[in-house]
């Protein structure tokens, strides 16, 4: 897109980048918000179907479909409270903190072919990292709002992200070293063909890991079953017990990308990403290369494909929350540390081996040759930024200088 | 803080300017001042719990310098570690120390100018090997014809390449850094279990009455109460009544 920028519109390299960032974290932001308007109606709507009610009917029409606009409507015009004996400044900070750590994941993440804020070629590490950090903010509102709910929620937080920290690691690594790299274009890229290809249908071993995966993401973000963090019929609202306003809308809206963000990383990691079950547009000839337009309508179709798969993800998330009833902390840390982290080491091994024996995965024959997927962990991209933009030699000079 | 505040503040301009040309150099700026003036941050604060976000705000910018760089790796490796160590160190540090909320830890005048002290001579010895190397260059690209690592990055792994073994028997001695390495990893894990037991020591002086209450039954009334809405043959019921209702 910078090269676009620069050679056919003819901005000076500065200005192309800022565009291009610009562009991205545009997308990116409104993406999260604009998911989260969309998944709070959709939660409502569930959870009243669930509980066999019918929820909101009301507002927007039939359906309720400016329910999550009137509610943020709502939450714009609350009043901003803060405990007298609060700490300002982290409370203040504190829903930035979980709200940026959520944004910053979604950078690395793909969703279509080189539909990427930033490709990296330890993406997946990258993100893993990244979604760790979501619960600083978690921790810091706990402490700063001076009340104990909020301290039990923040520490019980604390103790169930960073235990499922460790056998989430286990899971992510099996499709990292099924693909041989970090690179989740590279690992999307893997999965072309039928559906056979994808990961979770590799070998008996992905498939358990998988459901593993699920059940330590829907821990990792926090949700029911695993909610510990703001169990509301013990700690009233947990962590943001003190919270209203537009604050309180920030953690929530944190919430729910971290819910997009594990979503969209099962979806590539183990769903064939971007690769729809049945390959339409290989079979229809096209493909990403086959020319400008058609290889920006595949990937155009490719991203819907992932959000189709990612949305699904979320809604399953939804359904758990509202089928399974909350889990004590000494059940959450049993889960973790005698079941999850086990079978993910169990089903590592195992996945390793199968590799080792048969890498040409459960389905051998249905698979195309895998040609033409390029290896994104020694090699630079073709179009390497840095000498796309460099031109004159005083910045080459610049650029050698500061690297 | 004023200082650097004030030095932050003059240099924008000039740092607008110079992201007209590139935005490499301004974002290295801007990285740097951030894991500078958080750095100073920390060592000005007096509450825990904000020396730990101000940590993590400038290792997380420190972060970003790799990230700018192209160390990818290292940049996540930074937010993955330090980060997320960082993390964990404040969530122990402040459940077991904490004696009461937003402990303040005030030092005193004669701390302050010891650990001024030896925050300068640190500084001194770093910009001293900073400045002793000539030039600074990228390293040689492409990752697969040369090895990447430095000669201190092949003694870490065992290997010493800038000595090669001249076959005298005193070579079985020099194994590179590793065995110094793993020594200093236990050193700073024995350093964490003491700071532990020297933190919980200090609540074991009084002893617990929470322990004798649980032990006692619960008085017939409350027994009673908590089984209203039950049905007296579930387990649960029996458990809190002492064996059906």
């Amino acid at each position: 897109m910078v090269d676009f920028l620069i050679t056919t519109v003819g901005l000076p390299s500065w200005l192309a980048w800022t565009a291009a960032a610009g562009l991205a974290a545009f997308l990116i932001l409104n993406l999260i918000a604009g998911g989260a308007l969309v998944f709070i109606w959709a939660e409502r709507k569930i959870a009243a179907r669930i509980q066999d009610r019918l929820g909101p009917t009301r507002t927007g029409g039939r359906f309720g479909w400016l329910q999550s606009l009137a509610d943020g409507i709502k939450l714009l015009a609350k009043e901003d409270l803060m405990p007298d004996g609060a700490d300002p400044l982290l409370f203040r900070i504190a829903p930035y903190v979980s709200f940026c750590a959520s944004f910053c994941a979604f950078i690395a993440l793909p969703f279509a072919f080189d539909f990427v804020g930033l490709r990296l070629n330890v993406a997946v590490f990258f993100v893993i990292a990244v979604l760790g950090l979501e619960v600083f903010g978690v921790i810091l509102a706990g402490y700063a709002s001076a009340s104990k709910w909020s301290l039990f929620g923040a520490m019980r937080e604390a103790a169930q992200v960073v235990s499922y920290e460790v056998p989430l690691g286990m899971c992510v690594v099996v499709p990292v070293m099924l693909a041989g790299s970090m690179d989740l274009v590279t690992i999307g890229e893997k999965q072309a063909g039928w559906f056979t290809n994808w990961f979770i249908f590799h070998d008996p071993f992905t498939f358990v890991i998988f459901w593993v995966y699920v059940t330590c993401a829907v821990a990792s973000v926090n949700r029911a079953p695993f909610d510990l963090a703001e169990a509301e019929s013990e700690l009233v609202a947990g962590f943001h017990t003190e919270y209203s306003g537009l604050r309180w809308s920030f953690f929530f809206m944190a919430e729910y990308g971290s819910m997009f963000l594990v979503s969209v990383l099962a979806a590539v990691l183990f769903l064939g990403g971007w690769n729809g079950p049945i390959p339409l547009a290989t079979l229809a000839g096209l493909s990403e290369g086959t020319g400008d337009t058609a290889g920006y309508f595949v990937r155009l179709l490719g991203m819907a494909n992932l959000l189709g798969k990612a949305t699904l993800g979320v809604l399953i998330m939804m359904w758990i929350r509202w089928t399974l009833p909350r889990l004590r902390i000494d059940q959450v840390m049993t889960t973790c540390l005698k079941y999850c982290t086990p079978i993910a080491a169990a089903m590592f091994a195992g996945a390793m081996l199968w590799q080792l024996a048969l890498p040409g995965g459960l389905v051998a024959g249905l698979s195309p040759p895998t040609a033409g997927v390029r290896e994104g962990w020694l090699q630079e991209p073709a179009d390497a930024p840095a000498a796309a933009v460099v031109e004159p030699a005083a910045d080459v000079a610049a650029a050698g200088g500061s690297r | 803080m004023m200082p650097f505040a004030a030095v932050v503040v003059c240099s924008l301009p000039a740092a607008v300017v110079v992201a007209a040309i590139n935005w490499h150099t301004l974002l290295f700026f801007l990285f740097a001042a951030l894991a500078c003036g958080f750095a100073v941050a920390v060592a000005a604060a007096d509450n825990v719990v904000r020396m730990a976000l101000y940590l993590i705000m400038s290792l997380g910018a420190t972060a970003g310098l790799f990230f700018l760089a192209g160390a990818e790796f290292v940049g996540a490796m930074q937010l993955m570690i330090y980060v997320g160590g960082t993390l964990v160190l404040l969530v122990f540090g402040v459940m077991l120390t904490a004696q009461s909320p937003f402990v303040s830890l005030r030092s005193s005048t004669g701390d302050k100018v010891l650990a001024g002290v030896a925050a300068v001579a640190l500084l001194a010895v770093l910009l001293q090997a900073a400045f002793s190397i000539e030039s600074w260059r990228r390293p040689a690209s492409g990752v697969v014809e040369q090895p990447a690592a430095t000669p201190l990055g092949m003694a870490l792994v065992g290997l010493r390449v800038d000595e090669p073994p001249s076959g005298a028997p005193d070579d079985a001695v020099r194994s590179g850094y590793l065995l110094p390495f793993e020594i200093v990893s236990v050193h700073l894990l024995v350093v964490l279990v003491g700071a532990a037991y020297l933190a919980r020591a200090k609540r074991r002086k009084t002893p617990r009455p929470i322990e004798v209450v649980a032990s006692v039954e619960p008085p017939a009334s409350v027994a009673e109460h908590a089984a209203i809405g039950r049905e007296p043959g579930r387990r649960g019921s029996s458990v809190l009544t002492g064996g059906g209702a």
